[in-house]
């Protein structure tokens, strides 16, 4: 055990993690059924790949991946593809979601595996292709695709791979029952994801109430024998939220990941044991992620415990094997009681993020009693774990002084729920701050749609410009050739008919000529701006997490106003061409300086 | 549920009310103390002035069309009440207390839409609108008979002092061997020519004036540990306060020990440990950050030093703590703590450029 880091803040929230820890983990029966949602990770939903009635085998690709951050869905049971249709998801909002839905009879199960491969024999980009073939994403519970993240290495330098086996919240114990029993395996998963990252090193935190996945842990690490990759495993004291990614890397490598930013900023990828093991199943066995461990917990569950259960698996299903009393059943929740959601039916299907499932009593999980005036007591401060003023954003974000909110770094909050946990007033504080968040994110969606429509007309001005000028320096070209010894002078004068003559001064060739290479310069700048800007929000984008349907508006805008600035330079160019051409017929003392440049 | 996803599932169970039981049960020391050197005038105080907080709460929610229950259980009003009743000069009349509680929780609290929108202490507009308006009442404190000293008031000439019968419109009308002067108004009021040293030696005060307040000033000190242990205040406000009125203190006192007071006689006299741990800590008015609260608290100290020695006031805790007040926007501008993940902390408030395209 290593000596650890602090964060600030941080709560105690009671550990129900016992009920769940006490048998191994079983698979869960075969289902008749499983309804696979597109969108079971960051990014945009996969896209369907198979039609209603055909047959699929399990491990089938049924979806593939649309656009930079997004992951392959795969068939999770034999059988055949029922519907592709809208059915109610895991969703905060209670939305619907497309899903492919595919009906089995509960017997057959045929696996379509993909060939094994050794990682360590086989080339970056093969492993790398595999991880994306095999639709594996965050199991944590943000889903954010492994190998979007396996590729950080080409825009930063990574030095350390963390394990976060933290798992902070109460209830959860996927993780640690995960590393209980295959502990060897996760830690060839994060020896796989180190050498795809070239990070050094491996550091496992984890909380100091998971004794048994520590000691597998270290046996696991023994067992490894001297290799070229250090481990580390750090156990500290528990403390929510120390499995958040920026609280861990404080706490163990005393590293801030900057505002904004991601791990991979101070060289750091964070992986959730689960994760790590199916990333190295993909590999290895070439099995795509058709499955995941889901704790199952709850007093009104007769046999809680941990679960492999395929994807798409209704969850009632789940909890009724698992013992479900539904007259006791007062609250489902899926993740854990501080970050988790809580779901309004049973029949929702089990995704690539859902780690826990809590089917609550109603004293286990009281509702929230009433929300009673702020008094400003700074128990909320206290417990932030971000360093915010929790109390002055409930203020501005209730007050709707959205600037104000930034100003005191609204975007910094994790939402960890620590500061609603303490408060002595039970304001939802979260709920306030997701609320300000939404509105802000909206007011911008809205000046992004603004902003695009004037940047697609500038584009469009520009175009017709552009081609304006092209005509005239074609035409230009053939009167040159036509009527060599005719004085051009009138050339200037005609420019003036053009759509769009911006900074184009038709006095003299001479002043003309010069305010379009100013024009020219000032264009090629701002296609180099919009270049670079383009490049950074398509790299930042990717793990912002949040809104990511929005970061795709941004990215379209940006590449709109890429286009607009180069037909800008076309046109100057354009433009540019047929002055000169017409100087060349005037010439000036500046035309052969004019060339040389 | 609302409609609003509720995210909270898991909480704790502490809530305003209980809190303010806290805050309620740690004042008994102090408010013990008093009655047993002051008698039983301070009860009264205390008791009408809840009982009136409480009456004034539901009156104006009537008013306001907004449902009693919950906002009378958070028991605030109890605790304005219990707190201007424990500064007021034992015995106070009725009527004195009825308009300092109208001033406290009518005007200061209500009208600026209840618990948690005041921006100044309720029990304190209460206490410097008295002080104000009725000068010779706020400050004659009777001498320390104790509890029900044969020379204390009887539970009698409380009645008829409370209902006013025997005093004046402004209060001021009580027997002589009533009246006395807190040891700061003494100390305040000595002759120029005077050393510290004679003064004392003169006996200015009845026996025993300021061995009771120092008991008071440690009984307050009692509950304020037992808030500090119950982590129901910080201990920003409360030591930096103090530290602060120990500084100046100590600063003047090596100047000029004849005519100021040294360290343990500000602390120990007067409202300053009371002030610094049931008054100036009252959440809603005073400042947020941590820091914050260090530069508020240490802003109260001076000024209750810079009241006491330049002022006209004898004891400057409510003044003090409502300037303070005025500057508690200010100071949480400029003491938000640094996020994570930045590099400095952010300073102020900032206009927002709108035509700022370089913002990310």
């Amino acid at each position: 055990m290593t000596k650890a880091f602090d964060f600030p803040g941080g709560i105690h929230p009671p550990a129900r993690k016992a009920a769940a820890t006490r048998a191994p983990i079983t698979p869960a029966a075969l289902p008749r059924r499983v309804v696979l949602p597109l969108g079971q990770h960051r990014g945009q939903p996969a896209e369907p790949c198979v039609a209603v009635g055909e047959r699929v085998a399990t491990g089938t690709v049924v979806a593939r991946a649309q656009g930079l951050i997004s992951a392959d869905v795969h068939a999770s049971i034999t059988g055949e593809v029922i519907a592709i249709e809208t059915h109610p998801v895991a969703h905060p909002g209670g939305l619907e979601e497309t899903c492919i839905v595919i009906e089995g009879n509960g017997i057959e199960d045929d696996w379509a595996w993909m060939p094994p491969l050794d990682w360590r024999t086989s080339d970056a980009a093969t492993l790398k292709a595999r991880l994306a073939a095999s639709g594996v994403v965050g199991l944590g519970g943000a889903g954010f695709p492994t190998q979007v993240k396996a590729r950080v290495r080409e825009r930063h330098a990574i030095d350390t791979l963390i394990i976060n086996a933290a798992e902070c919240e109460p209830y959860i114990s996927a993780d640690d029952m995960t590393l209980r029993e295959h502990a060897a395996e996760v830690l060839e998963g994060a020896r796989l994801m180190a050498h795809l990252s070239g990070a050094g090193r491996i550091v496992i935190g984890i909380e100091d109430d998971k004794p048994e996945a520590a000691t597998a842990l270290n046996t696991a690490i023994a067992a490894a024998g001297a290799e070229s990759l250090e481990i580390t495993l750090k156990r500290f004291p528990a403390r929510y939220p120390s499995g958040g990614e920026k609280q861990l890397i404080k706490r163990l490598l005393d590293r801030e990941v900057p505002s904004r930013g991601l791990p991979a900023d101070v060289g750091v990828l964070c992986h959730n044991p689960g994760t790590l093991r199916a990333a190295l199943q993909a590999v290895r066995d070439g099995r795509p992620l058709i499955s995941r461990i889901v704790t199952l917990t709850g007093e009104a569950l007769a046999r809680p415990g941990n679960v492999e259960a395929r994807l798409g698996t209704p969850m009632g299903e789940l909890l009724a094997a698992a013992g479900l009393d539904e007259r006791r059943l007062a609250r489902l929740v899926m993740g854990g009681p501080m970050m988790g959601m809580e779901l309004a039916r049973l029949d929702l299907p089990l995704v690539k993020s859902s780690n826990c499932l809590i089917a609550a009593t109603l004293e286990e999980l009281p509702p929230p009693p009433a929300e009673q005036p702020c008094i400003r007591c700074g128990a909320c401060e206290e417990a932030c774990p971000a360093g915010l003023l929790p109390q002055q954003l409930y203020w501005f974000a209730k007050s709707r002084e959205h600037d104000k909110a930034e100003l005191f770094n609204l975007f910094d909050c994790i939402e960890c729920g620590a500061c609603s946990f303490v408060c002595p007033s039970h304001i939802p504080l979260v709920d306030y701050y997701r609320a300000a968040k939404g509105e802000i994110r909206a007011r911008a969606f809205e000046a992004h749609k603004a902003e695009h429509a004037r940047h697609r007309f500038e584009f469009r001005q520009a175009r017709l410009e552009r081609e304006a000028a092209e005509k005239e320096a074609r035409r230009q070209a053939r009167a040159q050739a036509n009527k060599r010894p005719r004085p051009a002078a009138a050339a200037p004068t005609r420019r003036q008919e053009q759509p769009v003559s911006s900074q184009a001064s038709p006095a003299t060739p001479d002043a003309d000529l010069k305010s379009l290479r100013i024009a020219q310069a000032a264009a090629k700048a701002a296609v180099r701006k919009a270049e670079k800007v383009l490049a950074r929000v398509s790299q930042a984008g990717g793990g912002q997490g949040q809104g990511n349907g929005q970061s795709d508006g941004e990215l379209a805008d940006l590449e709109v106003q890429l286009a607009t600035a180069r037909e800008n330079l076309a046109a100057v160019e354009a433009r540019l061409a047929a002055a000169r051409g017409a100087a060349h017929e005037a010439p000036s003392p500046d035309t052969d300086q004019e060339r040389s440049s | 549920m609302s409609l609003m996803h509720q995210s909270q599932v898991s909480r704790q169970p502490a809530e305003t009310g209980r809190v303010m039981g806290w805050l309620l049960l740690a004042t008994l020391p102090g408010i013990a103390a008093l009655s047993w050197h002051f008698g039983l005038g301070v009860l009264s105080n205390v008791l009408l002035a809840a009982g009136l907080g409480v009456g004034l709460e539901a009156l104006v929610l009537r008013l306001r069309r907004r449902s009693l229950r919950p906002v009378l259980a958070d028991n605030s009003a109890l605790v304005t009440g219990v707190l201007l009743g424990a500064s007021l000069p034992p015995g106070t009349s009725l009527w004195l207390i009825m308009v300092g509680m109208v001033a406290a929780i009518v005007v200061a609290k209500q009208l600026y839409g209840g618990l948690g929108q005041n921006p100044f202490n309720p029990a304190m507009v209460g206490y410097a609108l008295l002080l104000i308006s009725f000068p010779a009442a706020m400050t004659q404190w009777s001498a320390p008979h104790g509890l029900l000293g044969p020379e204390g008031l009887s539970p009698g000439d409380l009645l008829t002092r409370v209902i006013g019968i025997d005093t004046g419109l402004d209060g001021s009308l009580t027997p002589d061997a009533w009246s006395g002067a807190t040891p700061l108004d003494a100390f305040k009021h000595k002759p120029e020519a005077l050393l510290a040293s004679e003064f004392w030696a003169t006996t200015p005060l009845p026996e025993g004036t300021q061995a009771a307040w120092r008991d008071v000033a440690l009984a307050w000190l009692a509950g304020g540990a037992l808030l500090l242990y119950k982590r129901l205040i910080g201990w920003q406000i409360p030591l930096s306060m103090l530290a602060a009125m120990g500084a100046l203190a100590t600063l003047l006192y090596a100047v000029d020990p004849s005519h100021h007071g040294s360290p343990a006689f500000h602390w120990l006299s007067g409202a300053a440990v009371f002030g610094a741990f049931f008054i100036a800590t009252d959440p809603v008015s005073a400042a947020t950050s941590r820091k914050g609260k260090l530069y508020y608290g240490a802003g109260i100290g001076m000024l209750v030093m810079v009241i006491r020695e330049a002022g006209a006031y004898p004891d400057a805790v409510a003044f003090a703590v409502l300037l303070m007040n005025f500057a508690v926007p200010f100071i949480d501008y400029y003491t938000q703590p640094r996020t994570q993940g930045h590099a400095r902390p952010n300073r102020g408030i900032k206009v927002v450029r709108l035509d700022d395209e370089e913002a990310p």
